[in-house]
């Protein structure tokens, strides 16, 4: 028998990430403690490595590979270069943060990329084991990653309720996943798409896998009512963990509910519309109605991220590539804000002191009047007020709800968004109108100064010009169904 | 239009840029350097927005000084600005009393004087957008927009209770705006994927639909105008907001409620606008009559001219909803003069604020013994407030109550209670301010107005007058605009 080697062309980055991992994990045994910038440039080293792999083997047709479990189109090159990027950010803004605290060691970086590559993985994945391998090399990770403070009582709680959840969650899905693999004799998500358009398989079977598979979604994207783990999650882990589980899964997570729901189990929309308008309601009401008690800056962040998955699942409702590439576009624009708005946190944390308080942005118009106005865009945004970004982007998936005829849907949604607005106004009000309880000045690294500003005004400039974003986000959906 | 040029770009985009210079100016030790730019940012911006007036060609009512762009194409819509003989007038207000609330700020603002001028440049440019946008969500972007600044001055500058103002009067306000955006991406749907406001014109609209687009308009403007019984947010927003900010929300931001009827409810739901008139009539009568009598009965000064801005304002929508040429015409006069009218009056409240810190009438009596040039003003402007004949004031309640005399002698019956509800609460408190024994030292020791100060109030008062006397250059440029609307207006869309 003739053995094939597979086509490797299009997993390039994947198996560069995993060497370059390998190669930091050595490296960083070699350097100590005292030289652990080395491991920090190396990391930024591959992810550059990674974005150039993908940027100049960017795919404009869909390519299958490893026996049609892996694929590679415009809409994985996308969402993987805005991965990139995003850990990239993350890397900068947490390096002060975490050398202060003591976790700056070899195993923060390789657990980062390796979560990273879990999700290079889930997004390019086309075989329900493929996603459910990158699912749970990202998971893993990520509960190392909020366990890495071992002395701090709250990590160590949060990172056991985020794995114990967590694990159900993996649980729920590999049980949807194994019905709808009873019921369609496949794994592979074309197979499983042509077979449930074909009508093969027990109806009932397949909705039952759907139920399953749907809440271990939203569990992943922290969607009500699976979220509980949310905001002890949030609250628990170092902010530079927090920001990290804020941020770059979330593009994951949009890959994971494509592959899965829209790929593979389009053909069944009318039974997981019904599901993801409870979802979606649910969510925008918990979110943005708990997120108003909340005195902790980072539990308020956790319900406000519920509140927007809520929104981001509002554009899988509408069903048709102009909910999904909303939704493409939410989530890009949201991974913008909460980069922005955690690593403002941890700017406003010192050595010693952890911003945790809301009442923490307290008087920041005085301290520092340019970050004032950075927070002040982001909130704006996060609340969508135009011109940020955040409002083309709840426009976009509002349109394409009301264009799917839930006219309703979008007056709940609007309805909770302006409860929202309360919140997000809370901290301007903190920043602008109240005096600050500390005079200490903000000591900011150079290029954390440089990115976060890039990062805030790229939320205002974005929001006035979005024609770019939104032209990438279409063209990545059209040009993947 | 000047051989293409951009001059409504350059309108919107010039203060917006001007602000953003005063903000870089920094801390407050340039605090001198960002007045004067701002001073000049809100001349040069008034002075570029005249030949609006020049050029503009009062013999159609057509968009003028056109500028249409792509701006995404991924929702079709586009960069498209405009104006018309409604859409002038205000922009010229706004350009108009910019100026005048930098002086007001001078030296009263003491405190991170650059971000409070920015603040106001930015909102002038914002405002200007809001007129000019032919394109719904361009409209819609300035329109919240233009919320941030003016949440920030009530916020920042404002009196003991700013922070609960501040955010009434934020959540008030994207209450009413959100349900326009759904309204607008329902439009866009049954347009057939336009955002363009001309295009929602000639859409027809079955009568069901055109009520929900009709009420989720009215929930946005109402609060804008402000409409009883949406109309809380404005005391206590005008109360706390410092004397700038009470100025530019009274002559300014009032407005953009008046304006959204005209440019979206009344042309786009025509037919819902008959269907509900009534109703909305009756609401305009309430805050004429109901308002005024709550005007009466204030003890504070600033409050008493903020309710008396919403019985005026009910004037306005009053006027809209008669669907003849008097009332709209007539709410179209008052809104300009009640910018120049609230804007003096507020003024003339800060002017006695910045030299003894209070706004109770109880605290002041006797005030013309120590400051009879100001006195002076004063008194012209509450005669205007109260509608005298020969003021701004008279013009538009006297056209509005002709018009309304055309459709129901009781509506006129009751609007013209004005008249003497006005002339109550305005003169009564100015005889408490102004008459009497001088009331305490505090009042024995006032100055009389600077110079500064005589500038800014005689600037209005020839505003004031000229409008009351000659308003034919404003209802000539606005005449052929008004009797399309209405023409458009009688013809049902369903």
């Amino acid at each position: 028998m003739n053995f094939l080697p597979p086509d490797f062309t299009p997993a390039y980055s994947e198996i560069f990430l995993l060497i370059m991992v390998c190669v930091i994990m050595l490296a960083d045994l070699a350097t100590g403690e005292k030289k652990r910038y080395i491991t920090y440039y190396l990391a930024q080293v591959a992810l550059i490595g990674c974005g150039l792999l993908t940027f100049v083997s960017f795919s404009t047709e869909t390519i299958y590979t490893f026996s049609g479990m892996f694929v590679d189109d415009s809409m994985a090159d996308i969402l993987k270069i805005m991965v990139y990027v995003t850990v990239s950010a993350v890397l900068i803004y947490s390096y002060t943060y975490v050398s202060e605290r003591g976790i700056l060691t070899g195993e923060f970086f390789s657990l980062i990329l390796f979560a990273t590559l879990g999700m290079m993985v889930m997004i390019s994945a086309s075989h329900f084991l493929t996603l459910y391998i990158g699912l749970e090399l990202l998971s893993l990770s990520l509960y190392a990653l909020v366990a890495l403070r071992r002395d701090s009582f709250a990590a160590t709680e949060a990172a056991m309720k985020f794995f114990v959840l967590g694990a159900l969650a993996s649980g729920f899905l590999l049980y949807g996943m194994s019905m709808v693999y009873g019921a369609t004799g496949s794994l592979h998500i074309l197979n499983i798409s042509e077979a449930i358009q074909d009508g093969v398989g027990n109806h009932e079977v397949l909705v039952i896998g759907l139920v399953f598979i749907v809440a271990g979604i939203s569990f992943k994207l922290s969607a009500a009512p699976f979220h509980m783990w949310a905001p002890d999650v949030y609250e628990g882990a170092p902010t530079a963990i927090t920001l990290f589980i804020g941020s770059a899964p979330k593009l994951a997570a949009f890959a994971f509910v494509m592959r899965l729901l829209i790929e593979g189990m389009g053909a069944m929309v009318a039974d997981w519309q019904g599901m993801l308008v409870i979802l979606a309601v649910l969510s925008m009401a918990i979110g943005n109605i708990v997120a108003i008690a909340q005195t902790n800056i980072k539990r308020m962040l956790a319900y406000s991220t519920i509140s927007h998955m809520g929104f981001l699942i509002l554009g899988f409702i509408s069903a048709d590539w102009n909910g999904y590439s909303a939704s493409l576009f939410y989530v890009i624009t949201y991974v913008l804000m909460t980069l922005g708005i955690f690593a403002m946190i941890m700017i406003l944390s010192r050595s010693g002191f952890e911003a945790e308080k809301i009442s923490d942005f307290k008087g920041l118009n005085k301290r520092n009047a340019w970050y004032a106005l950075m927070t002040m865009i982001l909130m704006f945004s996060l609340a969508g007020i135009p011109p940020m970004v955040g409002f083309y982007a709840k426009l976009a998936v509002l349109q394409a709800v009301v264009n799917a005829g839930f006219v309703w849907l979008a007056v709940a949604a609007v309805i909770f968004s302006l409860i929202g607005a309360f919140y997000y106004l809370r901290i301007v009000k903190f920043m602008y109108f109240d005096a600050p309880e500390t005079e200490e000045p903000l000591t900011v690294k150079g290029d954390v100064k440089l990115l976060i500003s890039a990062n805030c005004l790229a939320v205002l400039v974005l929001g006035i010009f979005p024609q770019s974003l939104m032209g990438l986000s279409l063209y990545a959906i059209q040009n993947s169904m | 239009m000047l051989f293409g040029f951009p001059l409504l770009s350059l309108i919107i985009w010039l203060p917006i840029l001007v602000g953003i210079a005063i903000l870089a100016t920094g801390g407050d030790r340039n605090a001198q350097l960002a007045r004067w730019i701002a001073l000049t940012g809100s001349i040069l911006g008034f002075l570029i927005a005249l030949p609006l007036y020049t050029g503009f060609d009062p013999a159609t009512s057509a968009m003028q000084f056109v500028e249409n762009h792509v701006w995404f194409e991924r929702l079709n819509v586009y960069y498209h600005i405009g104006v018309d003989g409604i859409s002038m007038p205000l922009i010229l207000l706004n350009c108009f009393t910019t100026p005048l609330v930098v002086i007001a700020g001078w030296r009263v603002i003491q405190e991170r004087v650059s971000q409070y001028m920015g603040a106001f440049l930015i909102m002038s440019g914002i405002v200007n957008g809001v007129f000019a946008s032919m394109d719904a969500v361009l409209f819609y972007v300035f329109w919240e927009a233009s919320l941030i600044p003016m949440f920030l001055i009530i916020g920042i500058w404002g009196g003991p209770n700013r922070v609960y103002a501040a955010i009434k009067f934020f959540l008030y306000t994207l209450l009413g705006s959100l349900l326009m955006l759904i309204a607008f991406i329902y439009l866009y749907q049954s347009s057939g994927g336009s955002f363009s406001i001309i295009d929602y014109h000639q859409l027809p609209i079955p009568l069901s639909a055109q009520i929900l687009i009709f009420v989720a308009f009215l929930l946005a403007f109402a609060v804008k105008v402000p409409m009883w019984p949406v109309h809380t947010w404005l005391p206590d927003a005008h109360v706390e907001a410092p004397t700038g900010g009470s100025v530019v929300l009274a002559a300014i931001m009032l407005k953009l409620g008046g304006y959204g009827f005209l440019r979206f409810s009344l042309p786009i739901a025509p037919d819902a606008s008959h269907y509900l008139a009534e109703m909305m009539i009756a609401l305009s009568l309430v805050a004429v009559v109901y308002i005024g009598l709550v005007a009466l009965m204030q003890a504070d000064m600033k409050k008493l001219i903020a309710y008396s801005s919403i019985a005026h304002m009910g004037f306005v929508t009053l006027g809209l909803f008669l669907f003849n040429a008097y009332g709209i015409e007539g709410a179209m006069v008052q809104m300009i003069s009640h910018g120049f009218i609230s804007g003096a009056m507020f003024l003339c409240v800060g002017v006695l604020y910045d030299r003894l810190h209070s706004r109770q009438i109880a605290d002041y009596g006797g005030v013309v013994n120590k400051m009879p040039a100001f006195a002076a003003f004063f008194m012209l402007f509450a005669m205007a407030n109260a509608g005298l004949p020969g003021t701004s004031g008279f013009v538009g309640e006297f056209m509005v109550i002709m018009g309304a005399v055309k459709v129901n002698f009781w509506y006129a019956f009751l609007a013209a209670t004005t008249l003497i509800f006005g002339a109550a609460y305005t003169l009564w408190m100015y005889k408490r301010v102004i008459f009497g024994a001088v009331a305490s030292p505090a009042v024995e020791g006032l100055r009389d107005l600077s110079k500064r100060e005589f500038a800014l109030l005689a600037i209005l008062a020839i505003a004031v007058l000229w409008l009351g006397v000659y308003p034919f250059p404003l209802t000539d440029v606005m005449h052929v605009t008004v009797d399309n609307l209405l023409d458009h207006i009688s013809n049902s869309k369903l």
